[in-house]
């Protein structure tokens, strides 16, 4: 055997949040998981998108009587970008659920932990990195799918970034997808376990958000309003709700606000908890 | 120099590691002995902050592991091989170790050869064997170039080439001035590979001191004596102090009686010997007697229950 000490050089400053982003931004793109969730998300966003609009829209419009023709022309919109998303946010939800809880899966957590053991440090390098994969993904998806199902209805229905709440939901359903991210690696983090996290996000999204609607009175719509996901996507709605507990924007920030919550007790028991 | 003091874990109501104080000298290789579940792992975990202790502490070089500036240059470590995301190639896997430290990219290289992993490391981990694992595990360890190194269990499940190879490897760390610090159930191994051994049981230190010196404390140095005149040779043997036990085929196990002893007095006495030999106690009999109280799930013998 040859002796170890090699070219390494002298070690210049302290381990730090720098050197932690960069293992993480290759960590994320050096698993296959990460690459198909985003396949298969383009593939809803964009290529089922297209589809659905073909036969929904464009196929028997001329058969549709002129109001029903009107409706679809309002809720034009609806029709070609909120429902693909609303499914396009579980390729997220894996992708930030996975982030950390294949770490614990596979015992990698002690190898990042054992390279750089300042706990804090590796949350916000995995913030940092999926946070930055999200904000080029996430526009990547809402606007190519934004432009390929405008063009299909193109002769049926016109609508444009530069209509009335357009790009509000566009550009927000990026920043959802984001933050989306965030929130599923704070309970990624909490959970340890790749099936719980992700039991626990689709669980939230699909029956508690959905359950806390039926609640009744005042505190019930609020309640049902400040649940995450129903928070943030609000920026889906083009249309201003009347009486509406949160604006598009607020329901973002308070999105945002329970996101960051939920990072902080991630890193609070991530410190604490032995691995 | 790692040191630990009143170093303690209790996961629940099971205490797993209990009050104990250590030093890992650096230069050598320092074996850390014990049963199954004596808390050797845990002992490592807490030194790498994997485990935080439920009373003492453990410091490198003065300092707590979360505090060090570079950890990788300063203690490389092999805790369990199967710390690896498998969906990962060799090489990716090393790459994200190394940026952490700030390691330049060339050194994953450099480290993938060292290990003979070259040929595979592109490939997914997901597919390697135990004993392929292994050495990715001991190449993120090396990668800092780190003066303390520690393996647990390291040859868990080798065969005997990797087995060579892990011991020729940590001969040659320790050559190199490193400290190594290298944890086996294993009594046979210790005796190949430490100079200083640490010997646990039940989460207690049971000794600390060099190989040779805990031999020769936890065993009888027993010579072998074979002659046709045995009963006369105990006799003699006996009458000088020495404790005798017969092995058979008219062999005598002589202790307390130096080698050169015993075969002055059977030339004084015109006792033939056939035979006059050391017995080598091995290390695996003394760790044997030394914890044989401290084995955890010692198999227990059917419970009697007399009818009269």
């Amino acid at each position: 055997m040859t002796t170890l000490t090699m070219s390494l050089p002298p070690a210049r400053g302290r381990a730090g949040l720098k050197g932690a982003l960069g293992s993480e931004w290759t960590k994320i793109l050096s698993v296959r998981s990460t690459i198909w969730s985003i396949v298969a998300m383009a593939g809803i966003a964009i290529g089922l998108n297209a589809l659905i609009n073909y036969f929904a829209i464009v196929r028997d419009w001329d058969r549709n009587p002129p109001d029903v023709q009107a409706a679809i022309q309002q809720n034009a919109l609806e029709y070609i970008f909120s429902g693909p998303m609303s499914i396009a946010q579980f390729g997220v939800a894996v992708i930030g659920v996975l982030a950390i809880s294949s770490e614990y899966a596979t015992g990698m957590i002690r190898s990042t932990l054992q390279s750089q053991p300042r706990r804090g440090v590796v949350l916000a390098a995995k913030v940092l990195a999926l946070g930055a994969l999200m904000l080029v993904v996430g526009p990547v998806l809402t606007f190519g799918g934004f432009l390929v199902g405008k063009s299909i209805i193109a002769d049926q229905v016109s609508i444009s970034l530069s209509d009335e709440g357009v790009l509000r939901v566009v550009a927000g359903a990026g920043l959802y997808l984001t933050v989306l991210a965030l929130f599923c690696l704070a309970l990624g983090t909490l959970i340890r376990h790749t099936a719980g996290g992700l039991a626990s996000v689709l669980g939230l999204i699909l029956l508690i958000s959905n359950l806390t609607g039926l609640l009744p009175g005042t505190w019930g719509k609020y309640v049902n309003a400040y649940m995450p996901t129903n928070a943030g996507s609000q920026i889906l709605e083009r249309y201003a709700i009347p009486n509406a507990a949160l604006s598009p924007w607020q329901g973002l920030g308070v999105f945002a606000a329970e996101t960051a919550v939920l990072l902080l007790a991630a890193w609070y028991l991530l410190r604490r908890r032995d691995v | 120099m790692i040191e630990a003091t009143g170093l303690t874990k209790r996961y629940g109501d099971k205490l797993a590691v209990d009050n104990i104080s250590f030093t890992i000298k650096p230069g050598q290789v320092t074996g850390f002995l014990g049963p199954n579940g004596a808390g050797k792992s845990t002992t490592m975990r807490m030194i790498l902050g994997l485990d935080a202790p439920t009373a003492g502490r453990v410091t490198i070089d003065g300092r707590h592991f979360a505090e060090l500036a570079n950890p990788m240059r300063e203690v490389g470590a092999l805790l369990d091989a199967k710390a690896i995301h498998g969906g990962r190639s060799a090489y990716n896997h090393l790459w994200c170790l190394a940026q952490t430290n700030n390691l330049p990219r060339r050194r994953v290289d450099e480290v993938i050869d060292l290990v003979g992993l070259r040929t595979v490391a592109r490939k997914r981990s997901k597919g390697f064997s135990l004993g392929m694992g292994q050495r990715l595990g001991i190449a993120a360890a090396l990668l800092g170039d780190p003066k303390i190194l520690m393996f647990d269990e390291p040859v868990n499940g080798l065969d005997p080439e990797g087995i060579l190879w892990i011991r020729n490897l940590m001969k040659n760390l320790s050559a190199e001035g490193r400290t190594v610090f290298v944890s086996s159930h294993l009594m046979s191994e210790m005796e190949n590979t430490a100079d200083h051994l640490i010997v646990i049981g039940r989460g207690r230190i049971m000794a600390d001191c060099t190989v040779s010196a805990f031999i020769e404390a936890n065993s009888d140095l027993a010579v072998r004596v074979r002659t046709p005149e045995g009963v006369r040779l105990h006799q003699l043997a006996v009458a000088r102090g020495a404790r005798v036990r017969p092995g058979g085929d008219q062999t005598l196990h002589i202790s307390g009686l130096g080698l050169d002893a015993i075969g002055d007095l059977a030339f004084d006495n015109g006792v033939r010997l056939h035979e006059l030999a050391p017995m080598q106690a091995s290390l695996e009999a003394a760790f044997m007697e030394l914890t044989r109280d401290s084995i955890e799930f010692e198999a227990i013998a059917p419970t009697r229950t007399e009818t009269r």
